[in-house]
């Protein structure tokens, strides 16, 4: 169990700014069943639901005395819900959007419809794409037969539409074959038609699916209020993220499931702080910044 | 002493031929102060040359991300690139203008402040290097919502704030009367495919206004890239000085800065 061994004396991390409202907007409903998915989305899991539009739009109003600073959208695949569209349509009238696909579903009146969405705004709007491999052998293992090739019949069609995507993959490899796997990445994806590729790595998550591919945190896993003197906790999401989901504002994307993670049911409520009690809080304490693009990410200073 | 117009330089990144340009053209026109928003250094050759213009002209400057470094002699340029390869290059700048950056102008780094604080006419103006919140934040025209602009402008109290950082010019008027402007670099061409760089004058208008006017600056590049060429500098670097087009540290962009240029 995941959320059973908290600490009772984990330390607060306050919440500095709302710089990041992220949106749950897919649930946990997913076309793919990747075994390393953090919340174990499938075709069947309806644990979290989609949010719709007009939920959006109150967040999104909810969002601007708040001086929100950019919109994630993510899931389950955010695709799969029908309002998707036009919620990111509705979103760059407020400011810059990202979503993050599996670039499975991709149709072309969506992509025209964004396009024109994203041309006529003074926002970017901002794909990844999730591929964990560069090639079907280090990619469907973990994804699907089939979805390598299927992922990268989604990056060309964005790329078609004049979009850049950010490749995002979960570093599922031996640190030291970093370079190599990323200089392999960024080759593929240039054979592909892709001439100037954007990557983001990520850590894996041990938690859902991912904890029974390897294995959960130990309980030494931990973040201490000594391993937070002199650290820069704007590294750590919850310092200036929340998320919405169809039960209510959360503190990060990563740990929706947690019951201690839903904070209230306004961005307002949840703005209070958050305690470190999650292995996975040792994961973003260790690599920082995990969730947002590089154009975001600010490293110390 | 009341201020109707000022000049506003961004990174000079070692390009003192740019900014000896840009300061003959504040002299023509005239104004009430220059200023600085901080990283002198990086990029270009000689870093050493830029200072004697800087005490010349009086020009007031803002601690950017490089000054604090090189001036405290750190291990990196802070300049909040997450990716290995926008690192990469980074680090060869830094690197390079650390080792001829001289003690009296690391010292001079080392006390600048990271705001400066004035009064344009009525207007109230905070000029910092990155945001008004943290030093090295990229505040991008395709990331950064008027309404967080709004949010900035109020918690700081200013009218006006003015950053760099970037390295691309852009402004936006919000509400009731205030403003957010990038003033733009010296250092290097914006991403545009031509060799010019910017400088920005501000002024407050009769109108009760803020003009903001960017300032083209043609400098002998051709002469900054042979130098570059003598420092053994990276050729990336130079393309951009000769080309216009950034070649390296793009990976930093969203996605409709990147799409404007050609790598």
């Amino acid at each position: 169990m995941p959320f059973s061994e908290d600490l009772p004396c984990a330390p607060e991390v306050a919440l500095s700014h709302l710089d990041h409202l992220w949106f749950q907007v897919g649930g946990t409903l997913c076309n793919l069943t990747c075994n390393h998915c953090f919340i174990s989305c499938s075709p069947k899991n309806h644990n979290f639901g989609f949010l719709s539009l007009e939920q959006v739009q109150q967040r999104l109003e909810e969002s601007v005395p708040l001086g929100v600073k950019e919109y994630y959208f993510t899931g389950g695949e955010p695709f799969l819900n029908p309002d998707m569209t036009a919620i990111l349509v509705e979103t760059l009238r407020y400011g810059p959007a990202t979503v993050l696909t599996n670039g499975t579903v991709l149709r072309d009146d969506w992509l025209h419809t964004l396009r024109d969405a994203e041309a006529n705004s003074l926002y970017a709007l901002e794909f990844r794409v999730s591929i964990d491999g560069f090639s079907p052998e280090t990619n469907d293992p973990l994804r699907g037969a089939g979805t390598f090739d299927r992922a990268l019949r989604g990056v060309q069609k964005l790329v078609e539409f004049g979009f850049l995507p950010i490749i995002t993959a979960a570093r599922t490899w031996d640190i030291e074959q970093e370079a190599k796997t990323v200089e392999a990445f960024v080759n593929r994806l240039r054979a592909a038609g892709y001439a100037r590729p954007r990557l983001k790595i990520l850590p894996t998550l041990r938690l859902g699916a991912e904890e029974q591919r390897t294995h959960g945190y130990e309980d030494t896993e931990r973040i201490t209020a000594e391993m937070l003197r002199d650290y820069d906790c704007s590294q750590l999401v919850c310092e200036h993220s929340r998320i919405v989901s169809d039960r209510g504002v959360h503190v990060c994307p990563i740990l929706i499931e947690a019951p201690d993670a839903l904070l209230g049911a306004t961005l307002c409520e949840a703005s209070r702080p958050f305690a470190l009690a999650h292995g996975a809080c040792s994961t973003c304490y260790q690599y920082g910044a995990i969730c947002t693009n590089p154009s975001s990410a600010v490293a110390g200073n | 002493m009341t201020r109707t117009r000022i000049a506003c330089l961004g990174g000079i990144y070692n390009n003192y031929l740019a900014l000896e340009s840009a300061l003959n053209d504040i002299r023509r026109r005239g104004v009430d102060g220059v200023y600085c928003l901080g990283d002198l250094g990086a990029f270009g050759p000689h870093p050493d040359r830029v200072f004697p213009w800087i005490a010349e002209h009086g020009v007031q400057c803002v601690q950017g991300n490089y000054d604090d470094s090189i001036g405290n002699e750190l291990d990196n340029c802070q300049c909040g690139y997450t990716d290995p390869r926008d690192n990469h290059f980074a680090q060869i700048s830094y690197d390079y203008t650390l080792a001829n950056t001289s003690e009296p102008n690391r010292r001079f780094l080392r006390q600048l402040p990271r705001e400066i604080r004035l009064e344009l006419g009525p207007l109230r103006v905070l000029l910092c290097h990155g945001s008004p919140r943290k030093t090295n934040e990229f505040l991008w025209e395709s990331t950064t919502p008027t309404h967080f602009l709004s949010h900035l402008a109020e918690a700081h109290q200013a009218d006006v704030i003015a950053a760099t950082h970037t390295g691309i010019k852009w402004q936006r008027e919000l509400a009731r009367g205030k403003w957010f402007v990038n003033v733009g670099v010296l250092g290097r061409p914006e991403n545009d495919g031509t060799t010019h760089v910017w400088y920005t004058l501000l002024e407050h208008s009769t109108a009760n206004r803020l003009q903001v006017q960017f300032v083209p600056v043609h400098y002998s590049y051709q002469r900054l890239a042979r130098e570059m060429r003598q420092e053994r500098l990276p050729e990336e670097f130079i393309q951009t000085i000769e080309t216009g087009w950034w070649t390296t540290c793009l990976e930093i962009l969203p996605s409709k800065e990147r799409r404007r240029g050609k790598y």
